[in-house]
């Protein structure tokens, strides 16, 4: 509406046209300030003594490390380890998701088989099934496999999802077949075509399904907290909610996790920003 | 090679490995890694959710689970003096006010936000891109943060006793604790919404706007007459997963109200299910709650596109 506004009176006197520019930056800034305040406040959180942490200063009077030196040290608290369970989970799932589902959406997509129509109306159908309800029968199978405190319990059950099969089919689907065709009459078989031709053209929709993943796997509280109650085995976001429990008005340390929590993503965030928002409208309005 | 000679060979060689792919193993190679997970962890719990929610099923006492029919489903549903159904109902209601509480802000502010930075002027995208950013965090540091924001003696508490506003215990009463949740559910999640309604603003003509702006329609009739009924697709999609989302409530109210919420009446049923499956190892009843709780899902989604689908025909 304001930018409406704004198209309509840039005809008009220039002052109308100032006065309304200034109302939206001041809008736009008021909002800008209840998404980025908060953010700023766990930082200088973090790097304030504990004495200080209930003062509503933004700049730490006497900044310190001591927070972030304190979990990382605390031998109740692996930290490190945290961040190294989440790195190592989050990468493994991403790349067998990207491994997985470009294979199966290949399949779907380009080529004839009995019973892939069935099977593809099947793996639709799940789309709109809610999670929770296969939340307590994967949790009994994941058991049952003794996989509960490993990596494969959080990875395995996340490989069934079908958005990135659905994602992908749609991508294979818009290429040209005449690249493929070329490569088949060049005596390429399905596999070299497949990895050589198909999986090249789609690098940028399978960045995009990776990032998703990789920010979704990175994120994911519910099913980790269920599966890793070993601290050692638990994820950063995990750790972090037990670390509540740990220092429950501590909130300088607190807030040191959740800062080293939140850096990675919002770094990865920071690079990848326009890629990310445009890739998820594009998902978003598709799905 | 003439070119007429050169499009056959191409097309018999088509045709021939057209047939060669299609007495090939290859196409279930490609998809058998994906349907063994597939299998695994979505067509066979489907099928298993329902059978143990047939039965009094403690994982930690294999040697006892006796079948009990619908008894579980009695519980919720009909069994007034059952523990289950006093908790089940609570907890559902306690998710139905948080939905009434949280998809009207996180549709119709979202709607907003998208119109007022639907607009070519500097400094749009660093704008876009600052309401989006708590998106990308986890909902751990989403929840723990504001958690610290609305503690007695945080930040906003301080504030409000500076304005001369009495101290409220915002995580420990109601209406302040649903409040505090919401809040920090807009700040996670709106930019997710915000970013969808944008892009199909982007794709409303900007001719529509100049034709209505000629016959006199001032910004607001616009927005009424042009805008909202061209989004009406977008507007039933992302008020349909902004209902799923905020009925899966579970990490914001877990961490801030933490083992208080059921004493504050903020916990949700995602809460509950975890509590009576995981945590008391009634696995049979949480089953039974899932599948009641899918399957209402299931019928407001399917309303939500018949009623709002309908009126886009018209």
């Amino acid at each position: 509406m304001a930018t409406r506004t704004l198209k309509g009176s840039q005809s008009g006197p220039a002052g109308v046209s100032l006065l309304s520019r200034v109302i939206l930056y001041l809008v736009l800034i008021i909002i800008g300030a209840f998404f980025l305040l908060p953010l700023l406040w766990m930082l200088s959180t973090s790097f304030k003594p504990f004495i200080e942490t209930l003062q509503p200063t933004w700049i730490p009077q006497e900044p310190t490390f001591e927070n972030f030196a304190n979990i990382f040290n605390d031998p109740s608290i692996p930290m490190l380890r945290w961040f190294l369970n989440s790195l190592a989970i989050a990468t493994m799932f991403t790349t067998l998701v990207v491994l997985l589902d470009s294979l199966a959406a290949y399949a779907y997509a380009r080529m004839e088989f009995p019973g892939r129509d069935a099977l593809f109306g099947l793996l639709l159908a799940t789309l709109v099934m809610p999670g929770i309800m296969f939340v307590v029968p994967n949790y009994i199978t994941i058991a049952r496999l003794g996989w509960i405190d490993s990596y494969w319990g959080v990875i395995a059950p996340g490989l069934s999802g079908v958005f990135g099969v659905f994602f992908l089919r749609q991508f294979f689907q818009s290429i040209p077949r005449e690249l493929e065709e070329a490569a088949y009459i060049d005596g390429a078989g399905v596999w070299t075509t497949f990895f050589q031709v198909a999986l090249p053209l789609a690098r940028g929709a399978i960045a995009t399904l990776a990032i998703i993943t990789f920010l979704g796997s990175w994120n994911d509280f519910l099913w980790p907290l269920l599966i890793l109650n070993d601290r050692t085995m638990q994820t950063l976001p995990v750790g972090l909610a037990t670390l509540q429990g740990q220092y429950t008005f501590d909130y300088g340390k607190l807030m040191a996790g959740a800062v080293v929590t939140a850096t990675p993503v919002l770094i990865i965030y920071v690079f990848l920003q326009r890629f990310i928002i445009q890739n998820v409208a594009m998902t978003g309005l598709k799905g | 090679m003439s070119q007429s000679q050169s499009a056959q060979a191409r097309s018999a060689a088509v045709a021939s490995t057209n047939k060669r792919r299609r007495w090939s193993w290859a196409p279930y190679l490609f998809i058998l890694p994906h349907l063994l997970f597939f299998t695994a962890f979505l067509a066979y719990p489907f099928f298993y959710g329902i059978y143990i929610s047939l039965f009094n099923f403690d994982f930690l006492r294999p040697e006892y689970r006796p079948f009990v029919g619908l008894e579980n489903y009695a519980n919720l549903l009909v069994n007034r003096n059952s523990i289950q159904f006093t908790d089940f109902w609570r907890s559902l209601g306690n998710t139905g006010v948080f939905l009434l509480y949280s998809v009207p802000p996180l549709v119709i502010l979202a709607l907003l936000l998208a119109v007022l930075l639907n607009g070519k002027y500097p400094g749009r995208n660093l704008f876009r891109g600052l309401f989006f950013a708590p998106y990308a965090l986890s909902v751990t540091v989403a929840a723990v943060l504001w958690r610290w924001l609305f503690e007695q003696g945080g930040l906003i508490d301080t504030w409000m006793i500076n304005l001369g506003l009495s101290s409220v215990s915002w995580l420990g009463s109601q209406p302040w604790a649903w409040l505090a949740i919401t809040i920090c559910t807009i700040w996670w999640t709106i930019g997710f919404n915000t970013v969808i309604f944008l892009a199909a603003l982007q794709d409303i003509s900007e001719s529509l706007y100049e034709a209505a702006a000629i016959d006199g329609a001032n910004a607001v009739q616009q927005f009424f007459s042009i805008t909202i009924p061209l989004l009406r697709p977008v507007l039933i999609f992302v008020l349909t997963i902004t209902v799923l989302a905020s009925a899966n409530l579970f990490g914001q109210s877990h961490i801030m109200t933490g083992a208080q919420s059921t004493v504050i009446g903020t916990e949700s049923i995602i809460q509950r299910i975890y509590s009576e499956g995981i945590l008391q190892n009634r696995m049979g009843s949480a089953a039974a709650m899932s599948i009641l709780v899918a399957a209402m899902l299931l019928i407001i989604t399917t309303i939500n596109f018949r009623i709002f689908g309908s009126t886009e025909q018209q």
